[in-house]
Order: structure tokens, then sequence, then C-alpha cells
């Protein structure tokens, strides 16, 4: 399923065009679906692939491929930070086991993820041909036997998921054919990684841990980027709901 | 000069498919700037290189090649920035557990490692694409003391590592047909945020950016880093519903034009 991202076999469909439109407000077409159309007109007789959307293949919910199911797989990873911090912010012993700073830290990462959750939540049903169906469900998660009062513990799964969403999304930029949606999540990345700085700056305050030799690569300067496939196995040991990605790399 | 053949170039199988190791990547990238030398106009050469300045930078074209050149020219100023502070001893080398210096030590390295990324990337020092490294004044005309001022070199530490994040999200656009320089670009730009965020914290801020406020100690020149950061609608949806507009607006950092960027950096180039 490696072809899906490749830039020849872009469909844009005109559920796409359109869905498209409604999320951005854009009246212009975009050089991404310009150049998509341009490079569409040598494979006129390439079948239809409905692999391109979310939803329900084989009993189970499927993240889909194309920019949808890119922006799919984002949100179930942020459905899964949002979970994490509500969890952390509420747990019994918060006030007492994490200093002023550490509190307002953990408070903050709590909105920024409800607020990239439901961001990506509205913007998905609006943006959906037929959402109803090809919306992903609210997960359910568990922790296993993660203690939240535990200071250590939240912070060392905090850091995890933080510089997984990094990754994450690093490794998604190539898959997202839109440039507005590109931006979107290049909006999001970026604090993300403000986030995997200060949670490890909390852990280790007095080290170059914020931007580590263990997540940036000290020849290179760069950052971790990966791929679904290695992303979804990390995440997907704290989701109890089932789905799949098929066709994602 | 067929864009969209040019463009098709980078989808073949070859590219597409580049997952081999590390060096195999990196000499791909140093390939992928050759292939793109056809199509960039040099540095500089711009028709719209009618500044008084004449040294200033222009905005490069909005190409591949063109955003290379770009990222290039910001990291030469992080690095030279850098470098200059660590040799001139403005930071503290004992205090917080010795914490500044080593975060600016390992923020010194990555600048430097940006640099030789970009370079290779663009082909190389002799190739048609690259661009040399401007001329940096950092006090701007006597205005600002970094390096000998601490308080001042954070505070353009700030100002360079927000607007460094800020500029490559703008670039993204432009490197969407080249999947390999996007995702290189998408990795400095991470590595850019979390150096933001450990600066700001250095400097008693939060790690991320509050409506459009510059911070405490922030100097009025950097209000252009922040301005347009305060947005709380992202794509349609009110980011400010829930918590409130500092909530919304930390959620979600803003692209910077190559232009805007381009006006900032020219305070620092003679």
């Amino acid at each position: 399923m490696k072809n899906e991202v490749k830039i020849q076999e872009v469909n844009p469909l005109l559920n796409d065009r359109r869905s498209f439109l409604k999320i951005s407000g854009l009246t212009l077409v975009t050089t991404g679906l310009l150049l998509a159309g341009c490079s569409h007109d040598d494979n006129e007789d390439m079948p239809i692939y409905d692999t391109t959307l979310p939803g329900i293949r084989n009993g189970i919910f499927d993240l889909g491929s194309g920019d949808f199911g890119v922006l799919t797989y984002a949100y179930a990873l942020e459905q899964l930070e949002a979970d994490f911090y509500t969890k952390v912010v509420n747990a019994s012993s918060f006030n007492s086991v994490f200093n002023d700073i550490e509190k307002q830290v953990l408070t903050d990462l709590y909105h920024h993820e409800v607020i990239h959750r439901d961001f990506f939540k509205a913007a998905l049903t609006g943006a959906l041909p037929n959402p109803s169906t090809q919306l992903l469900p609210s997960l359910a998660f568990n922790y296993g036997s993660m203690n939240f009062n535990s200071r250590t513990e939240v912070l060392a799964t905090a850091k995890a998921l933080e510089d997984t969403g990094v990754a994450a999304y690093n490794g998604a930029g190539k898959l997202i054919k839109s440039p507005d949606y590109l931006v979107l999540a290049g909006k999001i990345v970026s604090v993300e990684a403000r986030h995997a700085s200060a949670i490890r700056s909390l852990i280790n305050p007095n080290s170059a841990d914020f931007a580590g030799d263990d997540i940036v690569n000290p020849t290179t300067g760069l950052d971790v980027a990966k791929d679904p496939s290695k992303i979804l196995p990390i995440a997907g040991s704290f989701i109890t709901t089932p789905f799949t990605a098929k066709y994602l790399p | 000069m067929n864009i969209l053949k040019f463009i098709e170039t980078f989808a073949d199988e070859r590219v597409m498919r580049s997952t081999g190791s590390r060096r195999d990547s990196f000499t791909q990238f140093g390939n992928i700037g050759k292939t793109l030398a056809i199509a960039s106009i040099p540095f500089g050469l711009s028709s719209l290189a009618n500044k008084a300045l004449a040294k200033d930078i222009t905005a490069t074209p909005a190409t591949p090649i063109g955003a290379l050149q770009f990222a290039l020219t910001l990291e030469y100023l992080e690095d030279e920035f850098y470098a200059m502070a660590l040799d001139s001893g403005v930071i503290p080398a004992s205090e917080n557990g010795g914490r500044d210096l080593k975060v600016f030590q390992q923020i010194a390295a990555h600048e430097s490692d940006h640099v030789k990324f970009l370079i290779a990337g663009l082909g190389g020092p002799a190739s048609a694409n690259f661009v040399p490294k401007p001329t940096f004044d950092f006090t701007v005309g006597g205005a600002f003391d970094p390096f000998n001022d601490y308080p001042t070199f954070l505070a353009l530490a700030q100002a360079f590592e927000d607007t460094g994040v800020r500029a490559y999200k703008g670039q993204a656009g432009n490197l969407i047909s080249t999947p390999d320089l996007l995702t290189a670009a998408l990795q400095i730009h991470s590595v850019e945020a979390r150096h933001a965020s450990e600066v700001r914290r250095l400097r008693g801020l939060k790690g991320w950016i509050s409506g459009n406020e510059r911070g405490a100690g922030m100097p009025v020149e950097t209000q252009a880093v922040y301005n347009g950061e305060e947005l709380t609608v992202q794509a349609g949806y009110n980011t400010a519903t829930l918590f409130g507009a500092a909530a919304g607006s930390e959620a979600y950092d803003e692209p910077l034009t190559t232009q805007q960027v381009v006006d900032i950096a020219n305070l620092f180039i003679v």
C-alpha cells in the first residue's frame, strides 16, 4: 500500500475537494490540488480506491489513507494525550505531588491536548463526506498499573507521549497532500515539541535533555520522524478500542 | 522550465522509498540538491533586490531549493550567534548547576549541525545553490549588547528560536512536493521548538506563546516575532471556547511568511 503516498496516484475526488474547501475556507484551488490534478491526467483509467477515507472495513474501523487518514491518525493520538492529561490533573494527589511549576506545565498540557482533540473532532466532522460512519469514534484507554499519583511515572509517561507525538507528526507530514492541512499539522507539532522539551526539563533540569542526544541526532541535529506503523504499536499499548491502519505506511 | 516535470522527478520510486540508512538518506538529500539546481534562482539575484541596504537578504523563491536556502541563512544566524556567545563567556558557567551553559552548548551544537546538513543538502559549497553566510551584527548598530549582557543574550536567543519555529512552519508548503526535504525540515523545525521552549523557561516564561505576548524583558524590537500568534480560530474551530484565548493560542504555533522572517533577520544583517 506504499503506492498510496505517491503524488501520481492522488485522487482529487469531488467529495474530497468540496470538503477540503469547507474546512479551510479557501476559495482558491491550491497548488497541491493543482499538482495532483495535472499528474492524474496521465492515469485516467486508474481505479478509485475508497481506502483513502476512514471508516469500517471488514467489521473494524480503519484510519484509511490520504489526508483524512493522516488527520484521523492524528486525532487518535490527540485523544490519547488528552485522556492522559485529564487523568493526571484529576488524580487525587495532583496538588500535593507536583510543585507549582510542574502543576502549571501539566495543566497547560491538559488544556492544549484537549483543545487539539476537540479541534480534530470538529474539523473532521465538518470535512469528512460522511462523518456518521467515517469519524473515528471516541477511543477507550487503559494505562495498566500506572500510578497517576506518582510524579516519576506521570512525567515519564508524559515524556514518552510527547516525544512520540513529535515523531509521529514529523513522520506523517510527507503523507499530507494539502498545504493547508500540512500547515495545520505543523502548528500542532511544534507545540508538542515545546511540551516534550518542558517535560524533559522538569525531569532532568540541569542537563541537555530538553533536546537530548537520545532524541535529537547529535550528528545531524535532526529530531525523530516515524511512520504510523512504528507509532501505533507504542500508542496502541494504551488504547483498548480496536482499530486498524492498513493503508498508512 | 517545466516545473511540473521537475516536481514529478521527486515522486519517483527511488526517492519515495528512501528508507535506507542515515548515510544513504543523507547522500540522497545531497543528490536532490543537485537535481534542484536547474530550477533554482541564485540567492540574492532576485529582481526584488532594490532595498536601500544592499547587503540585506531578500525573500527566496517559493520553491524547495528557495526554502532550503532561506533555512540555511537563518541557521547561519543562529549558529554564529551561539558560537560568539560561547566564545564571549557571557553565559554563566556555574549558576543553576551549570544548566545555562549545558543548554546553550547543546543548542549551539544543533545549529552547527543544521548549517552543515543544509549546505550538504544544497549540494555543498561549490554548488550553484549554495548561499554564503551574511555578515551579522547582533548588536543591531549598538542597540543591544548580547555578548556582555546575559539577559540581552537570553532575550535574543528566545527571539531567534521562536522565529525559527515560525519560519520553518512558513516554508512547509514550499516543500510539499519534495517529501524527503519536507521531512528533514520538519525534523529541524521540532528541534527549534524544543530549543524555544527551554530558552523561554530559562527566562522564567512558559515554554509556549500566549497570545502575541513577547514576554517580560523582551525588547520591543522583537514584537514582530510574536505578532499573529494570538490566533484562536483554526480551520473554523474556536480554540478559545474551552479554556480561554491564552490556552487556545498557546496550543498552536503560527507560521511567518518568508518576507516577515526576512524583515526580522535583516535587523541583524549588515
